[in-house]
């Protein structure tokens, strides 16, 4: 007897009870639907941070004051306090680093801002005229802060798309004079919008200044808390890294057994670490979504044995007519196969669509995965097959005179 | 193989033994049955529960195989066939109505009718031309879409008795097929099963502890005690045809 013919007897058999059918696959669908799901949110998330660390530039170095060394006792990296950084040491990395393309010191100073009778709070940036290029962030209309500037500490601004859209509404921002700490700064240019950072920060929520002008009017300091530093190459970025830390110990005077008092990331290393915590995500919560497979999987197994006690009589019916007990084997084999595969299609179709809700609903970037869908296809089937097997053995070896005389 | 009366005995049972082994205890179904039926034979068979009837009946469907003795079956020996072969006999030579119909529920009965062509893989179209053949035989013609729910307890065992003449088998066996019916299906029924022996010359076994069931058969075997006590011809056979004719002109109320 041809497959096709026991395929068709095991549809008809399917079709005849589809509540049962329809009960039976829900497992299958709720679980390859949930691996779909949570495969397309981890690897959303990954592909997400992989898109920020590229467009905020993978030749980009992060200098900071203090240290990262979380061992001793440290003074909080990057507090205005921790004075271990100046403006020197930036220049100094600028002009010795032969790997060092450019360099902007960075000071940031939260303030209240009044224009007109609007008010907005945020965060001055003080930086120099080359923040622009090595953050590769364009300037959407007006100039940006000069060398002149910088100089001069000369108070101007150019402001972020959130600072343009709140503190001036309906308003041209350009020109026009905005308090500061209570201090007249004029804006002379607005930055292109940025976005969300990998932390789901709003960056378009920022304002430029001439870091001397931040150093002095806003906070009275001589240190600088930060430096974006630029490689002249994604490839040249260790070396650069490597250059900067020989140079800051150089100038700095530390003895061989004494830690930085600074540190030096560069965005490869954070892109991994946030790649690693992504991973991880992934992998919790696809193999939570694996369980519930798995359960999803016992529950077949559970129905076509109930399914097999059941209809001892169909299975005795069907023996006494002629049917071979290999027959009554592959067919409730092909029955469970059939049930686990069209589950297993529903709970793709389903997982899909969840991928393109959740953007919608929750805003989190999503990323259909093939090799999880093809993974779960797989999976579903081999359910089908290990879950069916025993409970299409136990019908096969039944009697058919007592299967017929089960009550 | 031997020829009597000009006619070939279609079963030939010689010696049969059956014991079941129940824990320590061997429960002798079966003595040393022997019995031969000839093709177009209207057999029915009778005894006590315990008697060993239904034994000799599943050795005869092959359901069951004998503890000893063989069973040749349309010239062939069964008695030693495995569990795969005798399902192919069963699904060519040998049609089953039950007591209780044994139909697949939620399923229409034309499909049910199919079944067994289903397993002997007959082509679609074939499949579907035997199986209308079936239900007009039993008068069902215009019924073969509904399901065995929508069917009367008559119905339904016609749809029964198409199912095990859709193959052709060269044997239809009935267990108690009248035991759930009332006096009048079963003269209905009874109707359809001579009818398929005198005009298909199907060989017909019919177990059943009613005599006067029994005397629609042309001959009647009595088992007692795991043998036959009686093996006879019957004298005034009943004729449903024109039982059904009389009834027919009688009002329902009387019949009932």
């Amino acid at each position: 007897m041809d497959l096709l013919t026991i395929f068709r007897i095991a549809f008809k058999a399917l079709a005849r009870n589809k509540m049962r059918s329809a009960l039976t696959m829900l497992g299958i669908i709720i679980g390859v639907g949930a691996v779909i799901a949570m495969v397309s949110i981890g690897q959303g998330a990954q592909a997400s941070v992989q898109q920020q660390i590229a467009s905020v530039g993978t030749n980009l170095l992060f200098v900071g004051a203090g240290s990262m060394n979380v061992g001793g006792v440290r003074s909080g990296t990057g507090a205005s306090s921790t004075n271990t950084l100046n403006d020197d040491d930036i220049e100094a990395i600028r002009r010795e680093c032969p790997s060092v393309a450019m360099a902007s010191p960075s000071v940031r100073a939260g303030a209240q801002l009044i224009f007109g009778n609007q008010n907005w709070n945020s965060s001055v940036q003080g930086v120099n005229e080359q923040i622009s290029e090595i953050r590769k962030w364009p300037l959407q209309t007006g100039e940006f802060i000069t060398e002149n500037d910088v100089r001069n500490a000369a108070r101007v601004v150019v402001i972020g798309q959130t600072i343009a859209d709140n503190l001036f509404p309906g308003i041209d921002p350009l020109g026009q004079m905005v308090r500061v700490r209570g201090l007249p700064f004029r804006v002379i240019g607005i930055m292109a919008r940025k976005g969300q950072d990998a932390q789901g920060r709003d960056q378009d929520d920022v304002l430029f200044a001439p870091y001397t002008t931040v150093q002095k009017k806003l906070l009275n300091i001589t240190n600088i808390q930060f430096a974006y530093v630029s490689a002249i190459s994604p490839a040249a970025t260790y070396i650069a890294q490597q250059q900067i830390t020989d140079l800051l110990r150089q100038r700095h005077k530390l003895g061989p057994n004494q830690d930085n008092d600074f540190f030096v990331r560069n965005m490869t290393d954070v892109a991994d670490a946030a790649d690693e915590t992504n991973r991880i995500m992934t992998i919790l919560l696809s193999s939570i979504a694996g369980v519930s497979l798995l359960v999803g999987g016992i529950g077949i197994m559970n129905i076509m044995l109930v399914s097999v006690t059941e209809r001892t009589r169909e299975i005795g019916i069907r023996m006494a007519i002629g049917a071979r007990s290999s027959v009554v084997r592959t067919q409730f084999l092909i029955e469970s196969i059939v049930l686990s595969l069209i589950g297993g299609i529903i709970g793709i179709l389903l997982g899909i669509a969840i991928s393109y809700a959740i953007p919608k609903l929750v805003g989190w970037p999503t990323l259909i995965s093939i090799t999880a869908i093809i993974g779960s296809v797989v999976f579903s089937a081999m359910v089908g097959i290990f879950f069916g097997y025993y409970p299409a053995r136990k019908a096969a070896a039944l009697d058919p005179i007592e299967a017929l005389r089960y009550e | 193989m031997t020829v009597e009366n000009g006619k070939r005995p279609v079963i030939e049972l010689s010696d049969i033994h059956k014991i079941y082994q129940m824990g320590d205890v061997e429960v002798r179904a079966l003595r040393g049955v022997s019995l031969k039926i000839y093709q177009g034979e209207f057999v029915a068979i009778m005894g006590a529960s315990g008697s060993g009837k239904s034994t000799t009946m599943n050795i005869l469907g092959c359901l069951d195989r004998p503890t000893r003795g063989t069973y040749i079956l349309d010239g062939q020996d069964v008695s030693e066939l495995s569990k795969d072969e005798r399902a192919d006999i069963r699904n060519h030579k040998i049609g089953f109505v039950f007591q209780g119909f044994n139909l697949l529920s939620r399923t229409s009965a034309m499909e049910n009718v199919e079944l067994p062509l289903l397993y002997a893989a007959v082509p679609t179209s074939e499949r579907h031309r035997r199986s209308m053949e079936a239900i007009e035989a039993v008068g069902l013609k215009g019924r073969e879409l509904s399901h065995p729910n929508q069917l009367s307890g008559g119905q339904q065992q016609r749809v029964a008795i198409a199912r095990a003449i859709a193959t052709k088998p060269t044997l239809i066996l009935a267990d108690e097929p009248t035991g759930n019916l009332d006096s009048r299906t079963s003269v209905e029924v009874m109707e359809i099963f001579q009818r398929l022996n005198r005009e298909q010359g199907i060989t017909l076994l019919l177990v059943t502890h009613e005599h006067d069931i029994a005397e629609y058969a042309d001959r009647v075997i009595v088992f007692k005690d795991g043998k036959i006590k009686n093996d006879y011809p019957v004298t005034h056979r009943r004729d449903a045809r024109d039982e059904l004719k009389i009834l027919a002109e009688t009002p329902m109320e009387e019949n009932l």
